[in-house]
């Protein structure tokens, strides 16, 4: 187990150090250097720029000099926490983010937690009523989760929420608790607003996990062992949830690292159709206007998100499921 | 014995027909089966005919606009009405509309005018276009005897532009980007995953840690870091395919996956040995061999690729870093739609939201058929 876990998290360093040259790239991408575009924004405003200010600056972010060198200085800064200056908000782009992160990191997790709790349910029940009513209800269900893209449902979602209870859904905090410390009230509130877009986030993945858990149960029910713990005598439920539940819950776990992806890419489109004071909206913004730290700091560390919780996931998989901790792997 | 059977007839030996079926005929049946499928693939035929048609069937140029019209709603068409001496009026027309002043907001809105009756013409005369920049034609599907009269079947946008024109040539535009997006990463898919898939060891390993490593980033971050790096000044059709291009960049992950996944599997099989003992060079074996055995296979996966290209552009262009204004798809129209307000005012622009969801579920459904069709001796 723990030569599973150590080579796993090797790998996961290889995949992080491959996420940060891609977060690096792309804060290379704009043409031109922001230096340049800082000065110029600076001159028109009037203000007076000071040649050994912009010196500075530019021995420490390395300008000029080769990727590898620019890189090794962002990346160093970065294992330290200091993520480069946003010239936007003129302020380090940590002291910015690490709120919103934490508020994405808050909102998909709930996400996750919903998924699960909607999916498994739903899942048994399909499989074990294969052909009812709430079978088809289901899969009807799984083709609009689908279907509708999420920052589609959202839009819906705020509209009816709008015509017909004339209320604006969005945000996760009524004003005055925006800056308040966590309290009971404040935990109320949140999830008051929360729930809006942690339905939204929920949907496709929800829809997904059900489909694959109704046909995990159904390849694991037809299975002799089945019919020997029916013979035995064991109530119905009993014989479900004790035994092919457990083997289908497996793919499920697993499936929890791929649907990361997709989570975190929807957040950051539903934050933004919703207004929520996540990562999503800040990195448009960022991108929109150049503000490239800012912008690559976000993306490196969405995907660091997503990464770690693959390797959980996996972690967690191999928990459950010896064959794959003595696997070959 | 032999001499008699070698004298009788072969109608007589053989008496029962044996039906004979090709093997496109066969996946053909097989597709049948697949109701969903096939009503999808009725669904798909027509949204891409509706493509091709664009300028033919929107009734009015989407860039055209007009500021007394701004928000107005959808009049629909309209088959029968009361003449006002009783008598039944037939054949397509819509209504006409009256400005009210809303007493709450003190904001100008129209509804819709029963009073006034404007005919719809088939094959209207229009301003002479080009369609699909090619042929010149000067009549258009559907039209207004009167070309200044208001015409909005599905309703009018900020700017007073017919939302059913946009649409139409937001499908285009959106349908292309995903034909286009499967292409490239087809392309991409086919030669990467090929060559990881058949020569196997290192390479093959390397490919597929690539491959898991793009599949592991949440790929809208990724799109929109990209997309905002655009310059500015480019044309609408750079644009385009630059979009095109970033979109493939992660799409060919799957396709490759599936490619590679094939070759694997059909490395192995005898025909292929025989050919290799043949002396046949890798090229030969590669291309009259095995590519002919999956090309539905492939087919089908690209099926199933385009709804993901789709749904792409759309967000992106729906975040504003995707196709910019002159351009329009169904993201950019929707893009219309994201103020809450706005969408109070004026609930129809959601309509590009309807056909997103519609086209995406047929494509599903038509990939998930061919997928059966694939391999027709299956179950």
């Amino acid at each position: 187990m723990v030569g599973f876990i150590v080579r796993r998290f090797i790998a996961m360093l290889l995949t992080l150090l491959a996420v940060s040259i891609v977060a690096f790239a792309i804060i290379q991408l704009p043409p031109g250097d922001f230096l340049t575009s800082y000065i110029a924004q600076l001159a028109s405003t009037g203000d007076q720029v000071d040649p050994r200010v912009i010196e500075n600056l530019r021995a420490q972010y390395g300008l000029g000099e080769p990727f590898y060198v620019q890189y090794w200085k962002w990346i160093t800064g970065v294992v330290q926490g200091n993520f480069g200056h946003s010239f936007e908000w003129k302020r380090p782009v940590w002291e910015l983010i690490w709120g919103r992160i934490g508020n994405s990191i808050l909102l998909e997790g709930l996400a996750v937690i919903v998924m699960w709790f909607v999916a498994l349910p739903i899942g048994i029940y399909a499989a074990v009523r294969k052909y009812s009513l709430g079978d088809y209800l289901s899969t009807i269900l799984g083709f609009i989760g689908l279907a509708v893209p999420n920052f589609l449902f959202a839009l819906i979602l705020m509209y009816l929420a709008y015509t017909w209870f004339g209320t604006t859904l969005g945000g996760l905090f009524s004003p005055e608790f925006e800056m308040a410390r966590w309290s009971l009230p404040r935990v109320w509130d949140f999830l008051s607003h929360a729930w809006a877009p942690v339905l939204v986030l929920a949907t496709a993945g929800t829809a997904e996990l059900i489909r694959i858990l109704r046909a995990n149960l159904l390849d694991e029910m037809k299975k002799p062992y089945v019919v020997t713990a029916r013979a035995k005598g064991l109530p119905e439920w009993k014989v479900i949830l004790k035994y092919p539940v457990r083997l289908a819950l497996n793919p499920l776990i697993s499936t929890i690292g791929w649907l990361l992806p997709a989570l975190v890419s929807g957040s950051v489109i539903v934050s933004v159709v919703m207004n929520l004071p996540t990562a999503g909206p800040m990195l448009l913004r960022s991108l929109t206007t150049q503000d490239m730290y800012l912008a690559g700091a976000i993306i490196l560390l969405l995907s660091v998100l997503t990464v770690i919780g693959t390797l959980i996931s996996d972690i967690l998989l191999a928990l459950i499921d010896p064959r794959i901790r003595y696997g070959a792997r | 014995m032999a001499v008699l059977l070698m004298e009788t007839p072969v109608s007589e030996i053989a008496p029962r027909r044996i039906a004979r079926e090709s093997q496109l005929g066969l996946m053909w049946r097989r597709f049948r089966q697949h109701r969903l499928a096939l009503i999808s693939l009725w669904v798909v035929v027509f949204f891409y005919a509706v493509a091709i048609l664009a300028e033919f069937l929107s009734p009015t140029d989407p860039s055209a606009y007009n500021a007394r019209y701004t928000y107005a709603p959808p009049q629909g068409i309209h088959f029968f009405d009361r003449n006002e001496d009783g008598s039944w009026y037939f054949g397509p027309f819509v209504y006409g509309y009256k400005t009210e002043i809303d007493p709450v907001a003190l904001r100008r809105t129209f509804v819709i005018d029963e009073e006034v009756r404007l005919p719809v013409r088939f094959f209207a005369e229009s301003a002479p276009y080009r369609l699909a920049g090619l042929i010149p034609m000067s009549t258009r599907f559907i039209g207004l005897e009167n070309p200044r009269d208001p015409f909005y079947i599905l309703g009018a946008d900020r700017l007073g532009r017919d939302l059913l024109s946009r649409l139409i040539h937001g499908t285009r535009i959106s349908l292309s980007i995903g034909l286009a997006g499967v292409t490239l990463s087809l392309f991409f898919g086919i030669v990467i995953g090929g060559f990881a898939g058949f020569y196997g060891g290192r390479f093959d390993g390397v490919v597929m840690r690539v491959v898991e490593f793009i599949r592991s980033m949440p790929t809208i971050p990724l799109w929109l870091g990209l997309a905002a790096a655009l310059p500015r000044d480019w044309s609408a059709l750079q644009t385009y395919f630059a979009i095109t291009i970033i979109l493939s960049l992660i799409g060919w992950t799957e396709l490759a996956r599936v490619v590679r996944g094939r070759f694997l599997s059909l490395r192995t099989e005898d025909f292929v040995t025989a050919a290799q003992l043949d002396g046949a060079s890798d090229w030969r074996i590669v291309t009259r061999h095995m590519v002919p055995s999956f090309t539905s296979h492939i087919i089908a996966a690209a099926t199933l690729a385009i709804p993901g290209m789709i749904l792409a552009e759309t967000a992106l262009s729906f975040l504003g870093l995707g196709l910019q204004a002159p351009i329009v798809s169904w993201g950019t129209l929707l893009q219309d739609a994201q103020n809450i307000r706005t969408l109070a005012t004026a609930p129809w622009l959601l309509m590009p939201g309807l056909c997103v969801i519609v086209v995406i579920l047929a494509l599903n459904f038509l990939g998930d058929g061919l997928r059966d069709a694939a391999d027709p001796h299956g179950r």
